[in-house]
């Protein structure tokens, strides 16, 4: 007979982190299983060759949501917390701009900008209270629905009617109608229709591209970091109070799949046969990987099952770590800039070509790249004098149609490099190690079904109430005692915590 | 791609020379891609072959659905709202499957032909459903409905016509089913049927279609066989206090508007939910209901007078403050019951049995329309349950 927990939940990344820690701190009894040595899921720093390390998936922090870091204590130092975003240009009139103001543009653009982030970060907080808690259930009675949604009215009428109005008229829109309407600048287009479509398999022109751009700025206004020592760093001292609340955190035990008798979950199997008991399982996995694999279709209704089957949920985004024996020279730009966030994306068409093959099932030749030098600003990465590189490169699409294998990567990385040689001559010949993850091995490496980011795309048919579907969007599944804590459940992903923390407290909440 | 040629208009059943021979009134309908009658001469005298002979109805254009694989039990247990572990092999259900909202998909018969193989028949298709519900199971579905040639047997001389053909179905009890072999061919046969009297149901590979049909009617001859179209058989089931998709309820899968279609339980077929099973599909939805209360009640009413009451509104009351509280769905003058019956639905908490209502029956003479309020007691038994029906060994006659 094994002890039986409180709570067991399955997987340590930053929502399973912080999900255990606080019902841990409530007082109930917490075992964190987690699949890989590391804890920390998608947000883990990791040495990809000797001496080179880079945050392995997720590596800038842009929403960490201060309510999860003041409720557990937490306080990650920041490397620079308002990075500057550098559109290159090929002949070195760069433009740059962060939440306020942008450079480089002509003074029709600088003032639209202004004004434009100006309303974008009153829009993004409305996103923001809305993601910090539980959505509520439509044509429910309940006291608290009616008053989560009443909230939401209120937040949008203290908008005032033309923002209001202006709100509802851009939520649904894709971002590139926005950007052509209000800007001159190609450079300036271009890198705010990377900054909207960013993890997802959406392009520019891609309906609802304006609410995943105010998702991205809804933590802290879109502010951009670099966390000491890389993400890892993050869940580390996540990992540390989730042990000082108690939790007892288990590495290497991958959940095979968790154990449902009598209509009800009673516990977790991992794959060395252990069996482990809770009336109560909440999973960091994605939606589909928790209802499908680990807890089977059977074990709830054909239209609730239909309904996860067909989230979707396929990444576009690969992820490219380059050792290298010195900063690469590029035209325009001073060394120290290279500690900011790089985006290639000459211009708006740009982002929607490189979409263009993933719709097809092939991965872009022009791709879009948003790279950073994090070895720049800390010095842990690298040995001396050396330096890591950490890139996004999309579109880069979870099925292609030839399959992935090592000529596949192979070409990939050559259409990367002719790119990068546009604007870094020296790049390539600076390269001493480097290491190509592609969905498929986001999804591998990382336990992520498909291998998106957000564990599902973000987008309004998947968005608050209906995410990850109706039936699940209060964390708790249509079976007792199962509760979703992950970026596939509300508010989405990004190393943010309040899926986690949303999760915590319902689960609290009703088990008062 | 080539184009294939296919076939075009109506199908005709593996029945359907034989029918088409003894058919005298040309008067045929569309049901589910094939053509049926509506009668074949008459179908009052067909009604009366179901109660006091042999009736034959062609029932092939049901669609059928075999569910086979390992998981073939958990699967159909999954599917529809009764407990399927107490349905052994060589047994048929009636069962009703829902979807998430507790609301009726539709009703038909599964029969377990062996063990983890079965047959499920429904009046419409569903093969979307099944398949969206094999997901996570090990079962192969397959639609079937043009594989199987079926027949229905009707009536009280029914097992006497069979033995006459060397078919001995005496002990075959309702609801079971049984194997034989018929022209070299397998035969299986069920104690089922739509009419609620003595009857069974012939399954046969279509190319013995038409010797099994003249087989059943060579031994008939002397008992008064007859076949029969779609009139005589609705009229036998209303009489049974059988539901029918479309007439007595909507299936959920087309139905737009919220509140038109039904739970099982606001189709008097609480018996067939059984709360004991952890999941069902509907089971949340339907746990629900059972708590809060239905919306609908189904109801069945003897109604004075001889007119149907055909699409009648139902009061509570005959006259001031009346407010409708359901309506007819289906009704007919019962020639052997010699009784006015009506099936229903009415609103929570109105139509307890034994509760007097009244239903406006309007009707036409020579252009002109009347209206008349007619008395209506709610009833708990079917009309006609004669105890020829479930009598084993099955009468003879």
């Amino acid at each position: 007979m094994t002890e039986r927990y409180d709570a067991i939940v399955i997987g340590a990344g930053h929502n399973g982190l912080v999900c255990a820690t606080l019902l841990a701190r409530a007082g109930k009894s917490v075992l964190l299983l987690e699949a890989n040595e590391q804890v920390g899921g998608a947000a883990v720093t990791r040495e990809f060759s000797d001496g080179f390390s880079v945050s392995a998936c997720a590596h800038l922090l842009y929403q960490l949501q201060p309510k999860v870091m003041k409720e557990l204590g937490i306080k990650p130092k920041l490397l620079g917390d308002d990075l500057k975003t550098i559109a290159l240009a090929a002949d070195g009139n760069h433009v740059s701009y962060d939440t306020e103001s942008v450079a480089g543009v002509s003074d029709t653009d600088v003032a639209s900008y202004k004004e434009f982030a100006k309303r974008m970060r009153r829009f993004a907080a409305i996103i923001r209270r809305l993601g910090n808690r539980p959505p509520p259930r439509l044509g429910s009675s309940h006291l608290k629905d009616t008053a989560a949604l009443a909230r939401l009215g209120v937040d949008m009428r203290l908008l005032g009617r033309a923002n209001m109005r202006e709100l509802l008229r851009v939520i649904g829109m894709n971002i590139h109608d926005e950007l052509t309407e209000r800007f001159e600048n190609p450079l300036l287009k271009g890198a705010l229709s990377v900054d909207a479509t960013l993890g997802t398999h959406l392009g520019p022109r891609s309906p609802t591209t304006m609410l995943t751009y105010l998702h991205r700025l809804a933590a802290n206004d879109g502010r951009v970091s670099q966390p000491a020592g890389g993400m890892g760093k993050v869940t580390a001292l996540l990992a540390q109070a989730a042990r000082e609340a108690g939790v007892q955190i288990e590495t290497g035990r991958r959940v095979l799949r968790i154990i449902a008798e009598n209509g009800r979950v009673t516990g977790v199997q991992t794959e060395d046969g252990e069996c482990y008991d809770s009336y109560t399982v909440v999973s960091n996995a994605d939606p589909k990987t928790t209802t499908l694999d680990l807890l089977g279709a059977r074990h709830v209704e054909t239209g609730f099952a239909k309904r996860v089957g067909n989230i979707r949920a396929n990444g576009n985004a690969a992820k490219l770590h380059l050792a290298l024996d010195g900063l690469p020279a590029i035209a325009g730009l001073q060394q120290s800039a290279l500690g900011e966030r790089i985006v290639i994306a000459p211009d708006e068409h740009y982002v929607e070509r490189a979409f263009n093959p993933a719709k097809y099932g092939e991965f872009s030749t022009q791709p879009v790249i948003e790279m950073t030098f994090p070895s720049v600003r800390d010095e842990t990465l690298a040995p001396a004098g050396k330096h890591v590189m950490s890139a996004i490169v999309q579109y880069v699409p979870y099925e292609l149609r030839a399959g992935w294998d090592d000529a596949a990567r192979a070409d990939l990385m050559r259409a990367i490099f002719d790119v990068l040689a546009t604007y870094a001559p020296d790049l390539e010949e600076r390269v001493t190690a480097s290491e190509l993850l592609t969905p498929v091995d986001i999804e591998r490496e990382f336990h992520i079904g498909g291998g998106h980011w957000h564990h599902g795309e973000l987008s309004l048919d998947q968005f608050l109430f209906v995410r990850p579907v109706g039936g699940a969007a209060q964390y708790r599944m249509p079976i007792d005692g199962l509760f979703l804590c992950g970026a596939g459940a509300h508010p989405g992903g990004g190393v943010s915590g309040a899926a986690g923390r949303n999760a915590a407290r319902s689960i609290i909440r009703l088990q008062r | 791609m080539t184009i294939h040629e296919v076939h075009q208009g109506r199908l005709k059943s593996p029945f359907y020379s034989r029918m088409a021979a003894l058919d005298s009134v040309n008067q045929w309908h569309e049901w589910k891609g094939y053509t049926v009658p509506d009668q074949l001469y008459c179908s009052e005298m067909e009604y009366f072959a179901i109660r006091n002979a042999t009736a034959v109805f062609d029932l092939t254009p049901m669609t059928k659905y075999r569910i086979s694989g390992p998981d073939a039990l958990p699967y159909v247990d999954r599917l529809v709202t009764r407990d399927m572990h107490k349905i052994r092999p060589g047994r048929v259900a009636y069962a009703v499957w829902c979807n998430d909202q507790g609301q009726v998909i539709d009703d038909g018969t599964i029969f377990h032909l062996r063990d983890g193989d079965y047959r499920l028949c429904s009046q419409e298709r569903h093969y979307e459903w099944l398949s969206d519900s094999a997901v996570g199971f090990d079962v192969t579905i397959s639609v079937e409905t043009d594989e199987v040639a079926a027949l229905a047997v009707q009536g009280p001389t029914s097992c006497s016509v069979l033995q006459r053909a060397g078919i001995d179905v005496a002990d075959l009890k309702p609801f079971g089913l049984t194997h034989f072999e018929f022209d070299g061919a397998e035969l299986m046969i069920s104690r089922t049927g739509f009419t609620g009297d003595l009857g069974y149901e012939l399954w046969i590979s279509p190319d013995r279609a038409e010797a099994l049909w003249d087989a059943i009617f060579e031994a008939g001859q002397l008992t008064g066989i007859r076949a029969m179209g779609t009139d005589a058989l609705n009229l036998a089931r209303i009489e049974a206090g059988f539901i029918q998709a479309f007439d007595d309820f909507l299936p959920a899968t087309p139905t737009v508007r919220s509140g038109r279609s039904r739970s099982p339980l606001e189709l008097g077929l609480e018996w067939l939910v059984d709360f004991k099973k952890p999941v069902f599909n509907g089971r949340r939805a339907l746990a629900e209901e059972k708590r809060n209360g239905s919306t609908w009640r189904f109801v069945r009413l003897n109604i004075d007078g001889n007119k149907p009451a055909h699409h009648s509104y139902i009061y509570a009351k005959q006259k001031r403050n009346r407010e409708a509280i359901g309506f007819v769905t289906s009704a007919a003058w019962s020639p052997v019951c010699k009784q006015n019956i009506a099936l229903g639905t009415v609103r929570m908490p109105h139509g307890a049995v034994g509760d007097n209502v009244w239903v406006e029956i309007y009707y036409q003479r020579e252009m002109h329309w009347s209206r008349v309020m007619a008395k209506a007691e709610i009833v708990a038994k079917p009309f006609w349950l004669p105890a020829r029906r479930s009598a084993t060994p099955a009468l003879p006659y």
